[in-house]
């Protein structure tokens, strides 16, 4: 059986010969044209008249278009409705799209949007959080509040009371592949559009709003992204309904891929969190009173940022139980690109709140953080349950043990005694370590996303075509996908075949995204083999006279009674018995429910777990540092693929202790980015990988009836970096006697100005 | 417009000769004139590696250089090093171990280190992530292109001392 082996990406092969073909690399038919954005220069004001006319005299350029020339919505919002594709009577960020040039090249394209003249009154912009509080600056009316127990009476209650402050910053995606997306004219006003998106069934939907056509008329291929780490959820709308209304407008195919400047001015990044917190705690370092408010910065336009600050707040938990818990979440309107999807949605952010209080508690109370950690444990499985927060209980919590066995293999403890022996031996150089657990939900906290269709094909030479409704953005959906297809069939791998995803093949899919990509997927197509499966297993219990169950299918072959068939054999045969070979396949995840604006319910399915031991060093006359050292341990169910799983562990805390450490988002006084290039946006390098990196996968399997019991990968392990930064903290506190109180991301400069903050007298 | 000129170029074994405009890029020669697209357009600023090739003997980001910089030079992409029927140590190597995910930066990747293992055939893990430094890789954290970079470099090794 193929499912759990550690095979390759399935088109690896591809990858590593440069025959994989991104939505750049795919041959243009004659004619093709291209596109560019031109884009406001003020971050807040009233649009007045644009002199376009040199954009239309440049060479190549074919038409330019302003919001009045789009013929039917102007909108690529992912539900609000409140992203125009071109700005129409106000602009609201630098860098937000104002018109559109359809050039012969993409350089002429790009060369000729320079050339605008447009003329904004400005306004007042609204930038930082403080601001937007000021101004009352926000969507919804007001704050959300969830909450459990009393968390006012347990604050005056408590013997200890603690407050502080926690600012984190944001994160660029960076996928190496930029935004992209290509559209054809078919007949009729039909268009195909092939996307670099993690959402199809959203581009088809924006696309046939943009040209007043029926769904149906669009249709919509991704057979991979050149990663996507949810920058690629909603923010590929504009591209692709930008190529749609020229497509209509020219008549001739329509390309456009943004420059990497381009790409990161005008979209989304991960939201940017303030978080305030009032602690109450006993002397043995147990929470009994949190209250908590988390500020963040939605940006202009709302797109994804209700369920992220809403799983921000789903987080703000992690693995503790907090029986005095109130959460109260702000989320403010800025004139800043719009915050949108980010590996982990909110909940990294929640999540690092929570990891901050807990070690401020055991700073001030002298203890080993891991301690004050471990007190404040929701209770085992086996034990009595306790609810979150929110009122789910938790019945799978495997933290305790799985910590355990990591402090173990990581030798945690000498390691501790390590450390402070040499920051007490060394002024300059500090070490200092951190070991962080995750806890995160999974499911769509918009419940009716968990969902996913397939459809199965089985041909009379026993080949098998598949497609379902998830994409491949390189966490290896596909190889997962087939093995279990493979599983299903006891066939060989290479009798597997998926094509790109593609709305007319499976339609309404939600987008690969909350990590749920496999789970779903994963469960609709095995539903499908199956159906398939039991056809031709009928077909050969009456032929041979035994019960269908008894029809064995294994290593290619397939075995009724007395007979043994190859699968091709039985193929042919169920063809020729005039038996349907193909079928679709349905899921919807059980069990889950939830009322948002309550914060009550079940919005997970399950929860997954892990943990990671950060060690680092910190020139503390510079503040430069480096990772040393990490050991993860990562709860990955029974993994359909431990290799792929083991890479998504690995990538995740990379990508995790990027954002915390050297990934800094600069915006100037009028609210330009300054970061928008690789050059001054750090993204980790090959040296900045920990020295030593040790990396397993817990040993057991999901107690939720999942595909073959194995957990979603995703976005979890992102969290673990995380101990980065309470481990550049830890090693602060080294430098002096108070509290570092260090932000993210812990830059060198950050870190300086945390050791002087420890320093003081 | 500025006066076109006559460039020549070797690309993996094969000659091209056309007519560019100075300002014309390597890269969009390669992509979009000669229709090689194994190298990679990332970042545009020679900062990620996406689009590195190698230019008589060196790797080079072909997105800031101009293809008349490369007039007359021999220029090998990632498609001259192997194909799915015939891999190089290295791409077998970035397949077995893992070397990837999204395969953005692949080429980039396995184009450079042809040219770190030829520099110094027998790398410490320190020197490849040296080596290495110039290629921006956003999904596996490294670790698994350290370990295919090693696990080629002992089977070429191996391959070498066998032959002589």
């Amino acid at each position: 059986m193929s499912v759990a082996k550690p095979l390759p990406h399935d088109a690896a092969h591809l990858h590593v010969t440069g025959a994989a073909r991104y939505v750049d690399d795919i041959p243009t038919p004659a004619g093709t044209l291209h596109l560019a954005f031109g884009m406001s220069t003020a971050a807040c004001g009233t649009l007045n008249n644009m002199d376009l006319d040199a954009v239309r005299a440049a060479p190549g350029v074919v038409a330019v278009l302003t919001a009045p020339d789009l013929p039917f919505d102007n909108d690529v919002s992912p539900s609000a409705h409140d992203e125009p594709l071109l700005a129409t009577d106000a602009v609201h960020y630098v860098g937000q799209p104002v018109f559109l040039v359809i050039a012969e090249t993409h350089l002429q394209a790009r060369f000729a949007a320079r050339l605008g003249k447009i003329d904004i009154t400005e306004t007042k912009p609204v930038f930082t959080i403080e601001d937007a509080l000021a101004a009352n600056a926000r969507f919804e009316d007001g704050p959300r509040i969830y909450a459990q127990g009393d968390a006012a009476s347990a604050l005056d209650a408590a013997e200890n009371t603690l407050s502080g402050s926690l600012d984190i910053g944001g994160q660029e995606h960076f996928y190496l592949e930029g935004q992209a997306a290509l559209v054809q004219p078919g007949e009729n006003g039909d268009m195909h559009v092939i996307s670099s998106t993690q959402h199809p069934t959203e581009i088809q939907h924006k696309v046939a709003e943009a040209i007043g056509q029926p769904m149906h008329a669009v249709r919509v291929e991704t057979r991979r992204m050149g990663g996507g780490f949810g920058g690629k959820e909603s923010q590929g709308n504009a591209l692709a309904v930008a190529c749609a209304v020229a497509v209509r407008l020219t008549g001739q195919p329509c390309k456009m891929r943004y420059d990497r400047d381009d790409d990161m001015i005008i979209t989304g990044k991960r939201h940017d969190f303030r978080i305030d917190y009032d602690i109450g705690f006993d002397e043995e370092g147990h929470i009994t009173a949190l209250d908590v408010r988390q500020y963040t910065r939605c940006g202009w336009a709302l797109d994804l940022s209700l369920p992220v600050a809403d799983r921000a707040m789903l987080h703000a938990d992690n693995g503790y139980w907090l029986p005095n818990i109130r959460i109260e979440s702000h989320r403010l309107r800025t004139n800043t690109q719009s915050a949108t999807a980010f590996r982990g949605f909110g909940g990294p952010q929640g999540m690092l709140g929570m990891e901050r209080i807990v070690d401020h508690v055991a700073a001030e109370l002298g203890l080993d953080p891991l301690v004050v950690r471990q007190r404040n444990f929701y209770a085992s499985s086996g034990q009595e349950i306790q609810t979150t927060p929110y009122g789910q209980p938790v019945e799978d919590f495997i933290l305790d043990d799985l910590v355990a066995q990591l402090a173990k293999t990581s030798d945690y403890d000498a390691r501790r005694a390590a450390v402070a022996e040499w920051n007490a031996a060394n002024p300059v150089l500090k070490k200092g370590i951190a070991l962080t657990p995750v806890k995160f939900g999974i499911s769509f906290t918009l419940t009716h996303l968990n969902q996913a269709g397939a459809l199965v094909h089985v041909y009379s030479d026993g080949s098998i075509h598949l497609n379902h409704g998830g994409t491949e953005m390189g966490q290896g959906l596909f190889q997962k996908i087939a093995q279990v297809a493979a599983s299903r069939f006891g066939v060989a791998l290479d009798a597997i075949k998926i094509t790109a995803t593609d709305t007319a093949k499976v339609p309404n899919t939600s987008a690969t995204a909350a990590s749920s990509g496999s789970d779903l997927n994963g469960m609709a197509v095995k539903a499908a083999c199956d159906t398939l499966r039991d056809r031709m297993a009928e077909h050969l219990a009456q032929l041979h006279q035994c019960h269908p169950d008894a029809v064995v299918f294994a290593e290619g072959r397939v075995q009724a009674g007395e007979a043994d068939y190859s699968f091709a054999e039985v193929a042919a045969m169920a063809h020729q018995a005039r038996i349907s070979l193909s079928a679709t396949g349905f899921y919807k995840t059980p069990d889950i429910q939830w009322d948002r604006i309550k914060g009550h319910g079940r919005p997970f399915f399950y929860f997954a777990y892990g943990a990671a031991v950060t060690e680092v060093v910190v020139d503390t006359l510079t503040g430069e540092n480096r990772i040393l050292r990490a050991d993860v341990l990562h709860d990955a169910g029974a993994s359909l693929n431990p290799a792929l799983d083991i890479g998504q562990v690995e990538g995740g805390y990379v990508q995790g202790a990027g954002w915390l450490t050297t990934e800094e988002l600069v915006w100037d006084d009028a609210g330009r980015l300054r970061t928008h290039a690789p050059s001054t946006y750090k993204i980790p390098a090959c040296g900045d990988r920990p020295d030593i990196f040790n990396v397993s996968l817990w040993d057991g399997e999901n107690r939720a009836d999942t595909i073959y019991k194995s957990k979603a990968v995703g976005e979890p392990p992102l969290m673990l970096g995380i101990s980065a930064l309470l481990a550049l903290s830890d090693a602060v506190s080294a430098c002096g006697p108070n509290y570092p109180d260090l932000h993210a991301p812990a830059t060198a400069e950050s870190v300086l100005a945390s050791v002087h903050k420890a320093q003081d007298a | 417009m500025s006066k076109k000129m006559h460039i020549k170029l070797n690309v993996n074994g094969k000659d091209e000769e056309f007519l560019a405009e100075p300002r014309e890029l390597l890269i969009y020669t390669l992509r979009e004139r000669l229709n090689i697209t194994g190298p990679h357009i990332g970042c545009e600023t020679s900062h990620c590696g996406a689009c590195t090739v190698t230019i008589d003997g060196k790797s080079v980001k072909s997105c800031t250089m101009f293809a008349a910089q490369a007039d007359g030079a021999e220029i090998t992409t990632i498609e001259g090093i192997g194909n799915p029927d015939d891999l190089h140590p290295l791409q077998t190597a970035f397949k077995e171990h893992h070397g990837l995910q999204c395969g953005y930066c692949t080429p980039g990747m396995i184009t450079r280190a042809t040219k770190l293992l030829e520099e110094n055939p027998t790398p410490t893990e320190e020197e490849i992530r040296f080596g290495m430094a110039g290629n921006i890789c956003r999904c596996t954290g490294y670790q698994n292109i350290i370990k295919s970079i090693q696990a080629a470099a002992a089977e070429m090794n191996a391959a070498k001392e066998a032959a002589e």
